[in-house]
């Protein structure tokens, strides 16, 4: 069935006809280049977009929701609106018992404080956290370590700081680790360094000390400031959002529909947007790719039938030399089929030196547009099956054309 | 050989129709060549066409080589086409983009014929029409005559039982139309079969049987004293 395709004679049919009409053909095939170039540029782009939004999410668990506390807006059992609502570690144990599909919770503490390094000196944020923290949101330590169990346990006063912190508080290449801050009038060793990203989801710190010694020196006892939530990841975090803003206005007397007194941010949602954007564009790509894909392959068989109509009397003569119908058809098929291929191929070269140009003026960095743009060989292969689907369709009209004419009429043609 | 009887034709014009042919009988023998004279309008090349499968009569019977041919699909045609017959045009119709041998070894090409065996058999044939030395040449650094002796090999490349040849001199001069014709009859002498449609008595008196059409009937069906194109070249 298929032994006309090594057969020489195939392509050499192939080569004259088109050598012919060299001009033609390649305009035409312009089209079809086009498309498939859009295609692979889109796509590439597309992933390149998802892969940098994906960075910087990695450094977080999306599937988290962060809750803190406002005052009520409505009156409740004897209690006025605008009452201030602290959260405590009790409420913490509470969600962690009662809510359904929790990985788990991490409390924070966070206060305004004068840190003093020698001469120099900054009011910064200071967060008491859990070693837990950095599941949530991954530091990206350059130097030491982040806060351990061992630094809880032994309320150590020990700081974890941010290069920005680093950089307003030290002298150039001061080496930080060992080197002591104030804190409140507390001397704290720097046991880590980590870069604070160009990304902040959600409220971030700059210099996180071991949350039982922050309870000590600011005073705190069981109160917290907020928390972060992180659901497993096959719960819905907006549920778990839900049941635990419900949770917690059960147990600190606020009206079930208060809106306002407990603020959140939830990761997950905001993650899901971003994810839906991407999703749309990718579907966009393919149809903006598809949709020129098939302008192309049109302009191949709308090329290939006016090159039938030309070819008239000449494929009345093959047939009076006893060429069969399928054998004409056959040719003219195998014609589309390669001009489609052959421009998809150079639309996928092409395409890819794109995304490599991308990649190198656009790709580099931290805070890169595009990160890794590039497609898939699945991706590749299968605009490829389609080029060769349509380019047979699409053929398949100028062939259907050219043996529609009786070999009588098409010999009288000139 | 061939055995026509009864056949008519008839083209649809607008509304009306033309019957063409008008119940033509005709029966070749093996090894005849029959020149077959007319008019324009007389229906001549409606019979070539009809006895070349290019076209399909009416009514009547068409029996080639004891086949009756009648209802042939498109394939079927081609397939005989190319087993029984072999086409010299007027125009000689040779593939502009492919050389000589090339050209002749279309036929064998369709018959599915191994490329080496065709341009073996290309070369047989071209070498008899005396242009080997050509085989590489495209039609259009050859002259008429020499065109049309590639289409004449072309034509013998299959082997084929009938020649049909349609105006085969029309377009040629005098002396290369005798050249021509010298060699056609001597492919008779070898005996083949041969059909000429032309309206040159000169050319009609070199075959050996002149039939003649007038508005698609037979008007005269009579042997001829052969003259040898040989003569005049």
């Amino acid at each position: 069935m298929f032994k006309f395709l090594f057969d020489r004679d195939t392509w050499q049919e192939l080569y004259d006809s088109i050598s012919k009409n060299k001009m033609r053909s390649i305009l035409t095939m312009v089209g079809v280049w086009w498309g498939i170039l859009l295609l692979i540029g889109l796509l590439g782009s597309a992933r390149g977009m998802e892969n940098s939004f994906n960075r910087l999410f990695g450094d977080f668990a999306t599937n988290s929701v962060f809750i803190w506390t406002q005052s009520t807006s409505k009156p409740f059992k004897g209690f006025q609106e605008g009452r201030r609502v602290r959260l405590t570690l009790t409420d913490v144990e509470k969600i962690e018992e009662n809510i359904e599909g929790i990985e788990f919770v991490v409390p924070r503490n966070q206060n305004q404080s004068l840190v003093v390094r020698n001469l120099l000196s900054g009011n910064f944020s200071i967060a008491g956290d859990y070693p837990l923290l950095d599941k949530v949101q991954k530091k990206k330590l350059i130097k030491g370590r982040f806060i351990n169990q061992n630094d809880i346990d032994e309320n150590k006063k020990t700081v974890v700081i941010s290069e920005d912190i680093y950089k307003q508080l030290f002298e150039k290449d001061v080496e930080p680790i060992g080197k002591y801050v104030r804190i409140n009038n507390i001397n704290f060793t720097v046991i880590g360094m980590f870069d604070s990203g160009n990304i902040n989801m959600g409220p971030s710190s700059d210099i996180h000390i071991p949350f039982t010694t922050f309870q000590q020196i600011y005073n705190q006892g069981e109160k917290i400031g907020w928390m972060v939530i992180t659901g497993k990841p096959e719960y819905d975090i907006k549920q778990i959002e839900l049941d635990t803003k419900l949770l917690l206005k059960n147990m600190h007397r606020i009206h079930p529909e208060d809106e306002r007194a407990f603020g959140s941010f939830n990761l997950g949602k905001a993650f899901g947007r971003m994810t839906g954007f991407l999703t749309g564009m990718q579907f966009v790509t393919w149809f903006v790719g598809i949709a020129t894909l098939i302008a192309g392959v049109f302009a191949i068989g709308n090329i290939l039938l006016i090159t039938v109509k030309e070819r008239t009397k000449e494929i009345g003569v093959r047939r009076a030399l006893g060429a069969t119908p399928f054998e004409i058809k056959r040719q003219i098929v195998v014609e589309a089929v390669f001009l489609t291929i052959v421009a998809g191929l150079f639309g996928i070269i092409s395409g890819g030196w794109i995304l490599i140009a991308m990649d190198k003026y656009l790709g580099q960095g931290d805070d890169a547009v595009f990160v890794n743009a590039s497609v898939s060989i699945g991706v590749v292969f299968i605009a490829l099956i389609i080029l060769v689907i349509l380019g047979t369709l699409i053929g398949l009209i100028p062939a259907f054309k050219a043996t529609s004419v009786k070999p009588i009429e098409a010999l009288r043609e000139e | 050989m061939l055995k026509i009887s009864n056949l008519h034709k008839s083209y649809a014009i607008g509304d009306s129709s033309l019957h063409v042919l008008k119940g033509i009988n005709l029966d070749v023998e093996n090894g005849e060549m029959v020149a077959i004279m007319g008019s324009s309008g007389s229906g001549k090349s409606t019979l070539l066409n009809i006895i070349g499968m290019l076209d399909e009569a009416d009514s009547g019977d068409y029996i080639l080589d004891g086949l009756p041919i009648k209802n042939l699909t498109e394939k079927k045609a081609a397939v005989y086409r190319n087993k029984f017959l072999g086409f010299i045009f007027q125009s000689f119709n040779l593939i502009n983009y492919k050389n000589a041998l090339e050209n002749v070894a279309l036929p064998l090409y369709y018959q599915g014929l191994k490329r080496k065996e065709r341009q073996k058999q290309g070369k047989f044939h071209l070498e008899k029409v005396g242009l080997l030395d050509w085989a590489h040449h495209l039609p259009k650094e050859l002259s008429g005559g020499q065109k049309q002796r590639v289409a004449i090999a072309r034509a013998l490349a299959a082997n084929p039982k009938l020649l049909l040849a349609d105006e085969p001199t029309g377009a040629l001069d005098t002396t290369t139309s005798y050249e021509i014709m010298e060699f056609i009859q001597q492919l008779n002498d070898e005996g083949k079969t041969i059909l000429i449609v032309t309206h040159e008595e000169d050319i009609a008196e070199m075959c050996k049987r002149i039939v003649r059409l007038r508005d698609g009937v037979i008007m005269e069906d009579k042997p001829v004293n052969q003259v040898r194109a040989s003569q005049y070249v």
